[in-house]
């Protein structure tokens, strides 16, 4: 049997990965209870001054979603891995890494995307400053599909285990380090009245790397684990 | 197949490096503890006191080449990660994990005799500086190879694992270095250079070079015995190691 167009593959495993988030749309919401909930915990334990909040507000939204991210990751590879379709995905005659950026992709839509979206109402529960939220919302469109990638490569290393969650964050956590301090940096520089562009330049040149590496690294990564 | 080629080969051979690890492990513990001693004296006792820092500035003795061997053990790790990686060579995947504890062992020594430096010059323990921030990045890293190697049952598949992460970490670890240091900064630059004149009195500057060829010493003679059980585990299958199983147990009898 001829193999079909691998623009075709990747749209039908897109097609596929968002028909299957479609089906399970409660699970969607998820990441976004679990961001909330972790800002809301902020107030409670430093108590409601709203001076003190706007201080942290910025850093505290950026690492609620980071976290956030870091819980979804694991679904990333999960059910294919279970069903056995992630091994087809490795045997397939389409270059793997393009596949896997499709799903990186789709998974980056279903779970950064909708926290992105909240990003600016978590800013309002802690006071932060309207011009600010936008630079947070720009510097959170920059980094969590950097967060999405670096996690990818991580996740697929892991992907045969059982209870991979305290080691994922052991492995993840620390390649987050300078996206969140970019990221975060930036807010921070515009809370100050500062100019803000150069971290954001950083970020979209560790993007811009990361979307042609990350991919790459990821199937040499899984096919490592799958091996 | 020439002569390097084939001398390479014998080398990379599991018998042949457990019987040369075993015979040069010693030397380099021996070596490294006279060396080490040496340096000690040299640095504790014989070196000058700081113009400014007293003599609370003698930890530097130990906490520097520890913070040097975190770094190599590290590149040395990821170099041999690539070998395993790239020709699939199997004592490079048992060298490149077995540096992993050792390293990790070196980084937090430096965390530890940095922080105890700390009390006195900076007035606190802990501080958010990039020095310190990147080698507990650094040290994390570290923790999360050996946990990835520990988690995945098949030896050799955990080995790749890893060391893929060591690769992976390689590029890291310099974005995060950069990243810190334009974040926030406040530890001393560095005093010895490789290149040009080093700031620091040669009186400072030969026990400071004596511990760090002590500590590469340990840290290969660590590095051999360590990836001499790794073989012995590997292979254990092998004839090569139920002769040696088998003339220990006859040795053991007598």
């Amino acid at each position: 049997m001829k193999p079909g167009s691998t623009s075709s593959a990747c749209a039908a495993l897109i097609r596929r990965d968002l028909t299957l988030v479609w089906r399970r749309r409660g699970d969607a919401l998820n990441p976004i209870l679990f961001a909330l909930i972790v800002v809301a915990l902020f107030p409670l334990a430093l108590g409601p001054e709203p001076e003190n909040l706007r201080r942290i507000a910025a850093g505290v939204v950026f690492v609620a979603i980071l976290l956030a991210g870091l819980l979804a990751l694991d679904t990333l590879f999960r059910g294919d891995y279970e069903d056995g379709s992630l091994e087809q995905l490795v045997l397939s005659p389409h270059p793997l890494s393009l596949l896997l950026a499709c799903k990186i992709a789709v998974h980056w839509l279903t779970t950064a995307l909708p926290l992105i979206v909240i990003a600016p109402l978590l800013g309002e529960l802690l006071h932060l400053a309207e011009p600010v939220r936008w630079v947070l919302v720009l510097a959170l469109l920059l980094a969590t599909p950097l967060l999405s990638l670096l996690g990818a490569v991580c996740v697929a290393l892991t992907v045969g285990m059982h209870r991979s969650g305290m080691l994922l964050a052991l492995l993840v956590l620390p390649l987050y380090v300078p996206v969140l301090i970019f990221g975060a940096g930036a807010c921070n520089a515009a809370q100050a009245a500062l100019p803000y562009l150069a971290p954001l330049l950083w970020l979209g040149a560790a993007l811009v790397l990361a979307l042609v590496l990350a991919p790459l690294a990821c199937a040499a990564a899984l096919r490592i684990s799958l091996s | 197949m020439n002569a390097l080629t084939l001398w390479f080969h014998k080398i990379g051979s599991p018998p042949t490096f457990y019987r040369i690890a075993g015979w040069l492990g010693p030397w380099c513990f021996g070596l490294g503890l006279l060396f080490g001693l040496v340096g000690l004296y040299g640095g504790l006792v014989l070196a000058p006191a700081d113009y400014q820092q007293g003599d609370a500035f003698r930890i530097i003795f130990i906490h520097v080449p520890c913070a040097w061997m975190g770094l190599f053990a590290y590149f040395f790790m990821a170099a041999n990660a690539f070998v395993a990686l790239v020709w699939r060579i199997k004592l490079s995947e048992i060298l490149a994990v077995a540096s992993a504890p050792v390293g990790a062992a070196f980084t937090f020594i430096t965390l530890v005799t940095g922080s105890l430096w700390g009390k006195p010059m900076w007035g606190t323990w802990w501080t958010w500086d990039a020095r310190l921030t990147s080698e507990l990045v650094l040290l994390f890293i570290y923790l999360g190879i050996i946990g990835l190697y520990n988690a995945i049952e098949d030896r050799r598949q955990a080995a790749r694992a890893a060391g893929f992460l060591a690769l992976v970490g390689v590029v890291n670890i310099p974005i995060v270095h950069f990243s810190v240091n334009w974040w926030n900064t406040l530890h001393q630059g560095s005093t010895v250079r490789l290149m040009g004149p080093s700031k620091i009195d040669a009186a400072m500057l030969w026990p400071l070079l004596l511990m760090a060829l002590a500590t590469h010493l340990w840290f290969f003679g660590s590095l051999l015995a360590r990836a001499r059980v790794g073989l012995l585990e590997l292979d254990g299958g092998k004839d090569w190691v139920r002769t040696i199983a088998l003339a220990d147990g006859a040795r053991n009898h007598e």
